[in-house]
Parts: C-alpha cells; sequence; structure tokens
C-alpha cells in the first residue's frame, strides 16, 4: 500500500500564512518555454501542479527546503521564507 | 528594538546555537536569531549526532538531560539492488560502555530546541519566530548587524555569525556566498516510523537505549547519485532518501514516490512492518564540497555549519563540523572582540583555526567524493545489479560447479559495464578519497 503525497502533508504541522511566499513570476514562460517543467517532479511537496493552461502554487503544503528557487531552469520562482513562526514546525525533524 | 549586542548570530542550529553557548560563556552579549517557531521546527537530520564536538561545547552535557533517542553501537552499509544487496555491519560492546554516547541519534525538533535552552541558561537572548532577512551594513560595506522581518527589526552588533544553514536566501542576497547551484545540494526527505522501543530492540537485535544507523547505496534512487538511511530512534526509526538536486531535475522522479519504494525494499520493509509514519520533511544537505566553501570571514562577520556548505559527504558529518565550526568562530569572535577589532584582517584567526582542524582537513581530503559520484553513476545501477547477480549464484546450490559460476558471475559483470570502467572506477575512486 504507497501514501500519496497528500497523505504524507497531513501528518505534518503548519501554521499556513494566507499570503504566499512562493510566487512564480511569469506564468507564461512555464507554458511556452520551459521544457519539462521540472517543477512539477521534484518538488518534495507537490507544491507545483499542472492546471489546464497554468501552473498552481499550492504554498500551504511546501516543505521549505529551497530546491524550486534555484532548479528552475528560468529562475522563474520568487522565493522567501514563510514569515517568522509560520510555515512547517518539525516535530520530530 | 534598535538595541546593540556584541554578537548576533542567524540560525539556532548546531553551529549557531554552539557559537551561542561559547560567547555566553565568556560573558559575551549575544542574540541569537531564529525563523522556526521553535528552535529546530525548521531543521531535520538523519539524527546522528556526536558525542565528542558536543562536549567540546557542553562538557556535561549528559547532566543536563539531552533529549537522546538511541546509543549508537552498530553501524551497517548495505548496498542494494532492486531485490536484493549486501550488508556489511560492525558492532562493538565498547560503545555502550568506554565509549557510550561517542555516537547516537537524536531527533532534531527536540535536540535543537534543548541545545538552545542551554544557550539561554548560559545568557544568550534566545528570539525565535523571527527571519533575518538582510544585514546591516556601513558606508565601507562592513557588517553592523541585522534586519528583521519584524516592525523596526534592526539590531546592531559588532560581529555577525551566519549560520542560517544551507538553505540561506540571505547569502544569495548580500552575496556573502554565492546562490547554490543544483549540483551543489542533495535533496533529501525523510519519514519517521512509529513502532513499538522492544519492536525496535527485536528487529536490530539491541537493549538498554542501544541502537544501530545504516547507510544505503545503490540501485534505490532511480540510477541517481543518491543515498538512503535508516536509523533507529526510541520508539520509532527515521528513514530518509536523498539525491542530487539536478538528478532530480533531469531524470524527473518525484521524492516522495522514491521513499515509496525505499519502504518497500525487501531489505526495509521487514524493519517498519507495522509501524505508521508520524511525519514527513525535506531539506537539502551541501554537497558541493570543498570548493564551494565561501570565504569563511569579512568585516564584521563569519560563517559556520552548512551555512558554509561544510560536510563531509562520505562520512555523513555534518552536524560535528557545524559544532565545531560554531565553535571557532566564537572562539575567534571572544579574541577579537577583546582586541577591540572585529575587522576582517582580526576574524583572520578563524580560518587559520579551520585550516588546521579536521573540518577543512577532511573537507580538503574528499575534495574529489562529489564528482568522483557525479561521473560514476554506474555506482547507481549497473554495479548494484552485478553485485546482486554474484550475490545470487554464490548462494543458490544448484549443481553448478563454482568455478563454472564464478565465470558466470565475470561474464555478467562484464555485460553490465566493460572492464576498463571498472578499473577507472577503483582509480578515481581511490584518488578521490586518498
Ligand atoms: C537528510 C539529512 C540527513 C542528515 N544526516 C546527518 C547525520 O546523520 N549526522 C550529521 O552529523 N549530519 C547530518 N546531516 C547534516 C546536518 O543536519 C547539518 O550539517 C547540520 O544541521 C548543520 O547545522 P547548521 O547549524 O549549520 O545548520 P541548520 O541545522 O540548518 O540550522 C540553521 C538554522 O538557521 C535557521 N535560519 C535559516 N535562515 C534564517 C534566517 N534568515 N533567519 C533566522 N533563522 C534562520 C534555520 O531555521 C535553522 O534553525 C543531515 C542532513 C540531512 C538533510
Ligand atoms: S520549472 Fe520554473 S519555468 Fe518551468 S514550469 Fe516550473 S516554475 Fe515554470
Ligand atoms: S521550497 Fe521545496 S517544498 Fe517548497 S515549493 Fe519549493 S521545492 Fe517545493
Amino acid at each position: 500500500m504507497t501514501m500519496k503525497i497528500e497523505d504524507k502533508l497531513f501528518l505534518d504541522r503548519f501554521r499556513v500564512d494566507e499570503e504566499s511566499h512562493l510566487r512564480i513570476i511569469n506564468g507564461q514562460i512555464c507554458m511556452t518555454e520551459c521544457k519539462g517543467q521540472p517543477c512539477l517532479y521534484f518538488c518534495p511537496a507537490n507544491v507545483y501542479r499542472l492546471e489546464k493552461d497554468y501552473i498552481s502554487v499550492n504554498h500551504e503544503g511546501c516543505l521549505e527546503c529551497g530546491s524550486c528557487r534555484i532548479a528552475c531552469p528560468h529562475l522563474n520562482i520568487e522565493w522567501r521564507f514563510p514569515r517568522g513562526g509560520y510555515g512547517i514546525s518539525h516535530k520530530f525533524g | 528594538m534598535k538595541e546593540a549586542f556584541d554578537v548576533a548570530i542567524v540560525g539556532a542550529g548546531p553551529a549557531g546555537t554552539s557559537a551561542a553557548c561559547i560567547l555566553a560563556g565568556a560573558g559575551v552579549k549575544t542574540i541569537l536569531f531564529e525563523r522556526g517557531e521553535y528552535p529546530g521546527a525548521k531543521n531535520m537530520s538523519g539524527g546522528v549526532l556526536y558525542g565528542q564536538e558536543l562536549a567540546r561545547v557542553l562538557p556535561d552535557f549528559a547532566e543536563r538531560k539531552l533529549p537522546i533517542e538511541r546509543n549508537i553501537i552498530e553501524s551497517r552499509l548495505w548496498y542494494l539492488s532492486k531485490e536484493g544487496g549486501y550488508n556489511l555491519g560492525y558492532r562493538d560492546a565498547i560503545f555502550a560502555t568506554e565509549r557510550k554516547h561517542n555516537v547516537f541519534t537524536v531527533g532534531r525538533a527536540r535536540f535543537d530546541r534543548w541545545y538552545a535552552e542551554q544557550a539561554r541558561q548560559k545568557g544568550v537572548l534566545v528570539v525565535p519566530g523571527t527571519v533575518v532577512v538582510d544585514l546591516l551594513r556601513d558606508g565601507s560595506g562592513r557588517v553592523t548587524g541585522v534586519v528583521t522581518g519584524r516592525a523596526e527589526g534592526e539590531v546592531t552588533a559588532q560581529v555577525t555569525l551566519l549560520a542560517d544553514g544551507v538553505n540561506s536566501p540571505l547569502a544569495a542576497l548580500t552575496g556573502f556566498r554565492r546562490e547554490v547551484k543544483p549540483e551543489h545540494v542533495a535533496l533529501a526527505v525523510k519519514e519517521v516510523i512509529d513502532l513499538p522501543a522492544e519492536v525496535v530492540d527485536q528487529r536490530f537485535g539491541v537493549s538498554g537505549g542501544n541502537g544501530v544507523t545504516t547507510e544505503v547505496l545503490g540501485d534505490i534512487v532511480g540510477g541517481m547519485n543518491g543515498v538512503g538511511v535508516l536509523y533507529t530512534n526510541s520508539a520509532s526509526i527515521s528513514l530518509c532518501i536523498g539525491a542530487n538536486l539536478a538528478d532530480f531535475a533531469t531524470f524527473k522522479l518525484k521524492p516522495y514516490e522514491l521513499i515509496e519504494e525505499f519502504k518497500q525494499h525487501p531489505m526495509v520493509a521487514p524493519l517498519i512492518a507495522g509501524g505508521k509514519s508520524l511525519e514527513y520533511v525535506a531539506h537539502w544537505l551541501p554537497e558541493g564540497g570543498y570548493d564551494t566553501i565561501p570565504r569563511l570571514y569579512g568585516d564584521g562577520y563569519l560563517i559556520a555549519g552548512d551555512s558554509a556548505m561544510l560536510f563531509n559527504a562520505p562520512h555523513r558529518e555534518g552536524s560535528n563540523l557545524a559544532m565545531a565550526s560554531g565553535r571557532m568562530a566564537a572562539e575567534t569572535v571572544i579574541e577579537a572582540l577583546e582586541r577591540g577589532d572585529c575587522s576582517r584582517k582580526s576574524l583572520a584567526d578563524y580560518g587559520e583555526r579551520m585550516a588546521q582542524s579536521f573540518v577543512l582537513q577532511d573537507m580538503k581530503k574528499y575534495r574529489g567524493f562529489g564528482p568522483f559520484l557525479h561521473h560514476h553513476k554506474e555506482i547507481f545501477n549497473e554495479l548494484p545489479r552485478a553485485a546482486t547477480f554474484a550475490g545470487r549464484e554464490m548462494i543458490t546450490v544448484n549443481g553448478v560447479s563454482k568455478r563454472e559460476k564464478q565465470k558466470l558471475i565475470f561474464r555478467n559483470a562484464r555485460k553490465e559495464t566493460s572492464l576498463l570502467k571498472y578499473l577507472k572506477l577503483l582509480w578515481s575512486g581511490w584518488r578521490a578519497v586518498k
């Protein structure tokens, strides 16, 4: 029985900030220029999802690893830490 | 909050908190910023810590109710193919007696919180829930303190210690370290699997709070340059799997699917059977090695720990390098403050101390290790396949003579990769670690 990513994130403790700490700078680039759209794969929290004609950013589940900031081939993601005390809080770590 | 401190530290991980303890111990007015709700809230590792380095900061750590999970008496190394693998282990009773707590496991959420509490008791002002978003500088570029995300959140300090870990947007912004490249970090995910302590004892053949660590190599990361670990905690097991971030981007593998496959591997599944997942987290490890270490100090600042890309990949040591560098940074700062000079020249002693310690010496020794793994992907697919074939043939009793079996194994290994490639692998492997 494999565990889906949604179930994994459900185990974690988040204090979600309404304002996203992640933003795709130019959505056009994602749909026209980006070959392979790697953020759909490497993000360990499945934050980036392919919708009909754009990529949605589901920042609530972000594990704050930093990967999308540097591994997006177009450096198309504006990235900051969530406000102090927000985001994930590890229980075990 | 425009308040003046001797030292401002960014990040309450092993590096920052070690420095804070030493500074406060010498009566230096120190403030320690942490972006998490509490120290440890954003941190994770396999969980192995080293007592010797911790004792250099807190000699009496054992009496301070350190939240240890298990004392490690055995280290295993697995080399796996999809269906099986080799197991090499070393257990020694000395690690339960004379050398107890030389190596032990912790949960970082609890450990880092405990550690920062020790610093607080020594007089450090610990400020959690606060992100440092920029550095203050004077006209000459000298760092004079930090800017936090809070209203009027500037704090001035004679010296600032950057101990903010490997994922550092602050570094990218201020340029004290160049933004890391995907090939210079590994992305790892971790699950903690809940199991009763007695079950962990039974499955690993241990008792009395002792435990086992297992490092896992081979065909478990879809051919990427990566590793897994399986460590015992008091009443749970830590499972991590990770690979080079550049590989993740090109191989198009999903970290959460990789860890699911790892959990189902025939060597892993029986050890975690019946256990429930308690948590799922992700973090980077610095993998670029010696050549990605930034300048460690400058006018008014120093860099320690993961933030300085200090990580010994072949030995999976990071927290001790963080503690040691934090300690040496603090020792340097204490002398610089006494001299009343926190310029780059005055802090240069930190570079000297580091160069003479195991921290930079080990980093230098393994300088070629990262590139070695990067260029020899056969370690992660062809080789474990050939090794499994060999293991299977030697163990299967089926009337074929042993000499014939050796021939078969050799032929199969040649089919997987050429002899020349094996030799090259041996040669460059030796050069990478010698
Ligand atoms: C999967 C995995 C397994 C590992 N296993 C081991 C192991 O078994 N043994 C071992 O020795 N090492 C291991 N490591 C490495 C080890 O975890 C690190 O080397 C160690 O944590 C580095 O300590 P640090 O203090 O430098 O950084 P960190 O522990 O990352 O601490 C940095 C701190 O700074 C805070 N911070 C960051 N930016 C800001 C900011 N702008 N403002 C305020 N606060 C900020 C963070 O929240 C964090 O608390 C592992 C790492 C990973 C990812
Ligand atoms: S990797 Fe970057 S450019 Fe490509 S789809 Fe994702 S966000 Fe857009
Ligand atoms: S920081 Fe990590 S977890 Fe968060 S969105 Fe980026 S890749 Fe995903």
